[in-house]
């Protein structure tokens, strides 16, 4: 299999692959030529009237970073429940019917997610929010006034939590579905329960996958522009916990598409410095992920 | 669970060098056989449309233009082009970048919601020999809309200031109730909606709120909602309507074409209240007057939304920009019937009916006013 020997399919595979290094070497340079002017800018020439970089950058990043953890917190304990289902429990039927549906949720457009998020989900949380925001107000991420609109950071990031879920899902039940069968009949074997063996034999084995998977969902989180911009009532300038008013931190995609159409100049240079931000944060995510699994495989 | 099939390959038989690649790049190119296909599908949905304009001009043919700018026109340049006899491109880039485009030369003609400042005027441009046309094409009320079922709300500046910077939150607050006398008003929050985007809507809005009460506004004309004020933000003119519509009790602001079902309040102007009709918003820009120090083409409306009796303040004006004289004759013959028919009354009526807007023909004055600075055009 592995010929030293150049063949057409040998080079044509290695081509294929440095072109995805280019691809990336090429993004990262226009983010960094293109985003440079604006890192010295200053009050009147920023986007949102920003005073400098820091301020306009810090709350998007902030933004992301909340909405995308809080969906890795609904989406991961699904996730993971879904795949042990499938991989465990479920006849090979509903097995077959159950995978089938969750890799269609992943073909569904974003934009279709924000359109169901603003105008099912949303209006739909409300009452509950108002709910959580009367009884639960102590806590301080239920503080503050109820949006009557329902269109909060919380929902942007259920909405998010869903659109990952496929992803981190499948990734985890691949994982599952490798361990192997000596391992489980083992375990039986010795008298496990069949919850005893997948927390002895399953859990253990798959444990790296399992990160990788959340960090990926993660970093698809961090990235998701349409259904965040339609979803979040954004508000400039703001670094809070409040999850259910109509003030919310707004995220560095949704704030690019939404300020790219009209601006100009160094404004543009500015955006083009958020999505280097961006670039840095994913970046950041995956190579913790590629950290965690390579530590465990000495 | 078959662990074994997921860990075991199955070897296929071995195919000579020669046959494997000319299967693999068969099975390569096979799908690519598909993408022409979807370009011929693209083409063929648009060449008719070109086909038959090009044909129906009969006469010599005008010169290809481009011209770029304010999306806020995009809706009305499609009803507009769909009516011309010659070629034109428009190209929704934003006023500032259309701007841009047309003073280097990149645009024979731009769309804009604001005309060039008078010290941007010294400077030459690149397409023209001398001074620049700035004309008002395209006119379209804003229209403050609610969610509150079987009530026809009136609505003075004051009023709309407080509630949109949080002074008032219930609808059954008393300032309502005085310029409701005789409607019921509910007892409800109030959900204030402005655009999280960058928007030519919030400009106008805005500047409306600081002409007529700058006592409750002080944020002055900003495209971009103040930072320091909290409220509901949506994206769009689209994502206003939704929350609207979703949300008992909430008021924003947005084109009134695109109000739909929406309750849509009277606006105070001088003793009445008056709604956003064709007639009412051309009225403001008839009312108002030229800024001054420019030249006779060009038309910058310094907006009156204060004092124009009857007329309906909260109106949008795009302009169309182009060359007094251009450099190249051809051009400025096409820029010129292209704005001449952009102006005509069934150009505005197209515009009416297919982008909402206010045919400037409301306003005889005003439509004769901008007829001759097109016409000065070469």
């Amino acid at each position: 299999m592995r010929s030293e020997t150049l063949t057409p399919q040998r080079a044509g595979a290695a081509a294929a692959a440095f072109s995805v290094v280019a691809a990336l070497a090429a993004v990262l340079g226009f983010l960094l030529i293109q985003g440079w002017p604006a890192l010295s800018a200053g009050l009147g020439e920023l986007p949102s009237h920003a005073e400098n970089m820091w301020q306009l950058a810090g709350p998007l990043v902030f933004g992301s970073v909340l909405v995308a953890a809080i969906a890795m917190l609904f989406a991961l304990p699904v996730a993971l429940g879904t795949a042990l289902y499938l991989v465990f429990y479920a006849p090979k039927r509903v097995a077959t019917v159950l995978g089938g549906a969750l890799d269609l949720l992943a073909a569904v457009p974003s934009v279709v997610y924000g359109l169901w998020g603003i105008m099912v989900l949303a209006p739909a949380l409300a009452g509950p929010y108002a709910w959580l925001n009367e009884n639960l107000g102590w806590i301080p991420f239920f503080a503050g006034e109820a949006s009557a609109t329902g269109r909060t950071a919380l929902t942007a990031a259920l909405v998010l939590a869903v659109m990952v879920l496929p992803l981190t899902a499948s990734v985890i039940r691949s994982a599952l579905a490798l361990v192997p069968e000596a391992s489980i009949e083992g375990a039986y074997a010795l008298g496990a329960t069949r919850w005893e063996t997948i927390k002895l034999a399953a859990l253990p084995f798959a444990r790296r996958s399992i990160v990788a998977g959340s960090m990926l969902g993660l970093g698809r989180a961090l990235g998701e522009t349409m259904a965040v911009a339609m979803v979040l009532s954004p508000t400039p300038f703001l670094i809070g916990i409040k999850l259910l008013t109509s003030e919310n931190p707004n995220t560095v995609a949704a704030y690019l598409a939404q300020t790219f159409p009209e601006s100009h100049g160094i404004e543009t240079s500015a955006l083009i410095a958020l999505g280097l931000a961006l670039f840095a944060i994913t970046c950041a995510v995956n190579s913790l992920a590629r950290w965690i699994t390579r530590e465990k495989t000495k | 669970m078959n662990k074994q099939q997921t860990q075991t390959h199955p070897h296929e038989p071995r195919k000579t060098g020669a046959q494997t690649l000319a299967g693999n790049l068969a099975k390569f190119i096979a799908p690519l056989a598909i993408v022409p296909l979807f370009l011929t599908g693209c083409a063929a949905n648009e060449n008719p449309s070109v086909l038959s304009e090009s044909q129906s001009a009969g006469s010599a043919a005008l010169q290809t233009i481009s011209g770029s700018g304010a999306s806020s026109q995009t809706a009305a340049q499609e009803a507009w082009r769909a009516g011309y006899s010659g070629t034109v491109n428009y190209d929704p880039v934003g006023s500032g970048a259309g701007r841009e485009a047309f003073s280097s030369g990149g645009a024979a003609f731009a769309g804009s919601d604001v005309p060039f400042k008078t010290e941007d005027l010294k400077s030459s441009f690149a397409n023209c020999e001398g001074g620049i046309v700035e004309v008002p094409a395209y006119i379209s009320p804003i229209a403050v809309a609610y969610n509150l079922e079987g009530v026809q709300l009136k609505l003075d500046a004051e009023s709309i200031a407080k509630i949109f910077t949080g002074k008032i939150t219930n609808w059954n607050d008393e300032a309502l109730a005085e310029l409701n006398k005789g409607t019921a008003l509910p007892d409800l929050k109030i959900t204030a909606v402005h655009r999280s985007d960058k928007s030519g809507t919030t400009g106008n809005f805005t500047d409306y709120l600081a002409q007529a009460a700058p006592k409750e506004w002080s944020a002055g004309e900003v495209e971009e909602w103040p930072a320091d004020l909290n409220g509901e933000a949506a994206e769009k003119t689209q994502g206003v309507r939704e929350t609207l519509a979703n949300t008992k009790g909430a008021i924003g602001y947005l084109d009134a074409s695109q109000a739909g079902d929406l309750g849509v309040a009277s606006v105070k102007s001088g003793d009445v209240f008056v709604t956003p009709t064709a007639e009412a918003s051309v009225k403001t820009v008839g009312g108002s007057s030229l800024e001054t120090g420019r030249g006779s083409a060009d038309l910058a409306v310094d907006l009156n939304r204060t004092s124009v009796s009857g007329a309906y303040p909260l109106v949008m004006v795009s302009y169309l920009i182009g060359c007094e004289q251009y450099k190249d004759a051809a051009t400025g013959t096409a820029v010129k019937a292209y704005f001449e028919h952009v102006i005509s009354e069934s150009g505005q009526k197209a515009a009416a009916e297919h982008a909402g807007s206010a045919p400037l023909q409301a306003d005889a004055a005003l439509a004769e006013k901008v007829a001759k600075a097109v016409e000065a055009m070469k």
